[in-house]
């Protein structure tokens, strides 16, 4: 691979209430951040089936960002909460599949924090960057 | 890729000339029944799928290659037919769309531009127009989340909108035609918060004919404007303009006042909201409320012989702690409703208020908190502001030194029914105080972490009004005014700025470094730089007052979680839109008036009441609203009916029934939300989320990933 030009495919599954409007105000605020990422949107991020992460990687990404409402500030009161649980059981599942568990990632991110989004991805995009191209690409296909 | 996982069935694509999909609010069935084809395999086997690429001006196209997008869109998998232009939300723009279903026979719709949030409903209508139905609509955000935030990065701009457009054509071929659900609206209201704010929407709303139930945590409405003394820049008195309005409210036949009282739960959606309201236990009954226990002309009627033989002695709240109240209380003379309430927290329950009430029976030392339900179709929050505690800045000694308050203190100081009647005089010996200073920006503006990043707004100009007082009542005393900047925003602010400059306030510009007690005197040693003159100065004065920062009331948080409400940053509570939708909130049927939304003057937060209220009474008026058909439905046929789902759903909308021998889950539309929790959970994928189905998801995924070329 070569390893300069190489960008990470970098799936984001986000929620309508948060997260999306958050990276919307990124948007309106001109906040620049790398554009390794692609966006999924969902209403709730209990809506996140591991199906999709597992799908996802099997696909060949390289991470997967799932950004919901801080706790509390769900907008269907508690579907963030069983999110966080099941990535923590999906990160758990990726190593021992052998898969460095940092390609998965949760944030929280308000829809008032477009700031945070970009730092968010951008963090996200250096982590994944540096993990390098994800061992399971070959499968994809 | 997405194309493999639709089934047999050729399906729905016949909808196409059906106008009747668009006459959507006919009826839906409250409950649901199995659906006569299971969604699974109503997805349209042949995609047609119409592209459309927006410029916004150079919004768009000054950072993505438009032409190489469109070249690409045309290599994609059931793309039919892309178009461009500069602004596909005008009207020639929608006309595209409308006449291209038509003549290219779509069964999709993409078109890449700004936000859905922005614009989705837009497009959908004229999606709905060229006679498909409007959820065969789906947007891909190549503005907010594309040319914009990577304005210098052209290349990777482009792609991105190439993969957002690719995954939004995988979507769109997926697409079914949904029914939104069309519910009536409670013909009633709610305002939480009975303030100015509250005060105003009420009455709007009872006035155009709402029954509207009007709920206040404190045992009085009137909330801080009836605290103030003189409002800038007329100089009107609060109460005077305050006190009619609350007779109004005390008085409107369509208001249900329920003061003393907090909003304990909130179930349902726009239209029915079921609310639990805590009538706290006030151990005062009213005459209705004793009228209703058969005690004949009883109940408190206000006139306070219970207050004079309680023995227990409290600092009144009122008057932020600056006069004595009793166990058993009213805040002042003019409260609405004349009703004593008994501070349970530090009654001694030695019954002489029982006796000196007498034959009026009015106190009930036993009384319990009391839940009600009522059913509201929309509500109003208006919850108002507390005062920052400003002694977090240390450096100006507030509650270490005694001649140091704040600006509602200093209200309360100069009122005329306050505390001293009016007089102002220096808490530590009682002496009016001839230099004073006022602190603006006291927690407000402030980066340093401890205070407010934000402006508080309105303490510029009640800090000029607060001179002019104390101008106008204290012969020879001196002002000064330490400040930042004067925001005199209003109308005829700026002018009022200029007369309290002529009326001799002596104003220094630069933040205040500390203040120092000397401990014989009592005084007040200010030490700041003039960043005019550039020097130091060093000024002694009688009396110190701080413009302290506003913040949130103490159970904001706590109700707006209720409601489902989003807060700023900051701590207020977050707008729908902050320019065009400033009322409203991304909870549909929740509004917002009022400082709780970011500070406001009296002006603004009446604006914002009327506002709200308005936006709060359409839904109610109209008598019905569509909802968004993103509910769950159950595949039967994969349903192992183990029940996972009945307990994940937050709304109780799910239930497992018999069918057939077996147990298979059910959804009450009614109640489905559209979360999609149980369909993210579900081990069989038994449950299909509409709009959000996993094949739909899959596909998108797919379609990133593998790509999705021809």
């Amino acid at each position: 691979m070569a390893e300069k030009d190489w960008k990470p495919q970098i799936l984001g599954i986000v929620c309508n209430w948060c997260s999306y409007a958050g990276a919307d105000l990124a948007g309106s605020a001109r906040t620049q951040y790398p554009p390794d990422i692609r966006i999924v949107r969902l209403m709730c991020t209990g809506r996140v089936d591991p199906l999709f992460i597992m799908k996802a990687f099997v696909d060949g990404a390289d991470g997967v960002l799932v950004s919901g409402c801080h706790f509390g500030d769900c907008h269907y009161l508690e579907g963030n909460y069983k999110a966080a649980k099941r990535m923590f059981i999906m990160k758990s599942l990726l190593k021992n599949m052998g898969l460095e568990d940092k390609r998965l990632r949760m944030t929280f991110v308000s829809a008032s924090e477009g700031a945070k989004w970009a730092v968010v991805v951008k963090d996200v995009v250096d982590t994944v960057t540096s993990l390098g191209p994800s061992p399971l690409k070959e499968f994809g296909h | 890729m997405a194309e493999k996982r639709t089934k047999k069935e050729p399906a729905a694509k016949k909808e196409t000339k059906k106008p009747a999909a668009a006459k959507s609010t006919a009826k839906a069935p409250a409950h649901a029944a199995a659906p006569a084809v299971s969604p699974e395999k109503s997805l349209a086997k042949e995609a047609r799928v119409g592209v459309y690429i927006c410029h916004c001006g150079t919004n768009i196209a000054g950072s993505i290659d438009i032409p190489a997008v469109q070249e690409y869109a045309k290599t994609l998998k059931n793309v039919a037919h892309v178009d461009n232009y500069q602004y596909m939300c005008s009207t020639p723009g929608q006309k595209k769309i409308e006449t291209d279903i038509k003549e290219h026979k779509l069964t999709g719709i993409v078109v890449a531009a700004c936000s859905p949030r922005l614009h989705e409903p837009t497009f959908r209508m004229a999606t709905k127009m060229g006679g498909l139905n409007p959820f065969r609509f789906e947007m891909a955000n190549i503005r907010e989340q594309g040319s914009w935030v990577h304005m210098h990065d052209r290349e990777g701009a482009t792609a991105k909108a190439q993969d957002a457009i690719r995954i939004a054509v995988a979507k769109a071929s997926l697409l079914q035609d949904l029914i939104p659900k069309s519910v009536p609206v409670e013909k009633a209201a709610m305002v939480v918060g009975a303030g100015i704010a509250g005060m105003q929407a009420a009455l709007d709303l009872a006035n155009a004919g709402i029954k509207t139930y009007l709920i206040e945590k404190n045992p009085t409405i009137g909330g801080r404007m009836s605290q103030l003394d003189k409002t800038f820049p007329t100089l009107d008195c609060s109460q005077c303009i305050l006190t009619p309005k609350m007779v109004d409210v005390g008085r409107a036949a369509n208001i249900e006042l329920m003061t003393y009282a907090e909003v304990d739960a909130v179930e349902g959606y726009i239209g029915n909201f079921d609310v639990t309201i805590r009538r706290k236990a006030r151990g005062v009954l009213t005459p209705a409320e004793a009228e209703a226990k058969g005690i004949v002309g009883g109940g408190c009627n206000g006139c306070g012989d219970c207050d004079v033989v309680c023995p227990v002695i409290k600092p009144n709240p009122f008057e932020m702690g600056m006069k004595p109240r009793k166990a058993i209380y009213i805040y002042h003379p003019q409260v609405v409703p004349l009703i004593y309430t008994v501070d349970f927290d530090s009654c001694v329950k030695c019954g002489l208020c029982v006796d000196a009430c007498g034959d009026k029976k009015a106190i009930d030392l036993e009384m319990k908190d009391e839940l009600v339900k009522v059913k509201v179709g929309t509500a109003v929050l208006a919850l108002g502001y507390d005062m920052f505690p400003i002694e977090k800045k240390e450096e100006w000694g507030y509650n270490k030194y005694e001649n140091v308050v704040n600006s509602l203190e200093f209200e309360r100081l100069i009122c005329a029914s306050g505390p001293t009647g009016g007089h102002l005089v220096r808490p530590s010996d009682g002496v009016t105080p001839k230099k004073v200073a006022f602190l603006l920006c006291a927690g407000s503006r402030d980066n340093t972490g401890v205070g407010m990043p934000y402006c508080s707004r309105f303490c510029c100009m009640y800090s000029l009004k607060h001179a002019h007082q104390i101008i106008e009542k204290i012969p020879g005393v001196q002002p000064y005014i330490f400040y930042m900047d004067i925001r005199s925003f209003g109308k005829m602010y700026e002018e009022f700025y200029y007369r309290i400059q002529d009326e001799g306030a002596k104003f220094m510009r630069g933040r205040v470094a500390n203040i120092l007690e000397n401990p014989d005197t009592k005084n007040l040693v200010i030490n700041a730089e003039d960043t005019l003159l550039n020097r130091p100065i060093s000024l002694e004065v009688d009396m110190v007052v701080l413009a302290a920062a506003v913040q949130p009331s103490e159970d904001t948080d706590r109700t707006r979680k209720l409601f489902g409400v989003s807060k700023s940053m900051d701590g207020w509570l977050l707008e729908a839109h902050p320019k065009l939708n400033p009322c409203g909130t991304t909870t549909a049927g929740v509004f917002l008036a009022g400082v709780c939304q970011g500070p406001k003057d009296i002006p603004d937060t009446v604006a914002s009441a009327e506002g709200a209220a308005s936006a709060a009474s359409i839904p109610i008026h109209i008598g019905e609203v569509e909802l968004e058909p993103y509910f769950a439905q159950c595949i039967e046929e994969k349903c192992a009916g183990c029940g996972m789902c009945v307990n994940l759903c937050p709304y109780s909308a799910l239930a497992l029934v018999e069918k057939d021998g077996r147990k298979v889950m059910q959804v009450t539309e009614a109640k489905c939300k559209g979360c999609g929790t149980c369909g993210g959970f579900c081990p069989g994928g038994a449950i299909w989320m509409q709009h959000f189905a996993t094949p739909q998801v899959v596909a998108q995924i797919d379609a990133f990933l593998l790509g999705g070329e021809q």
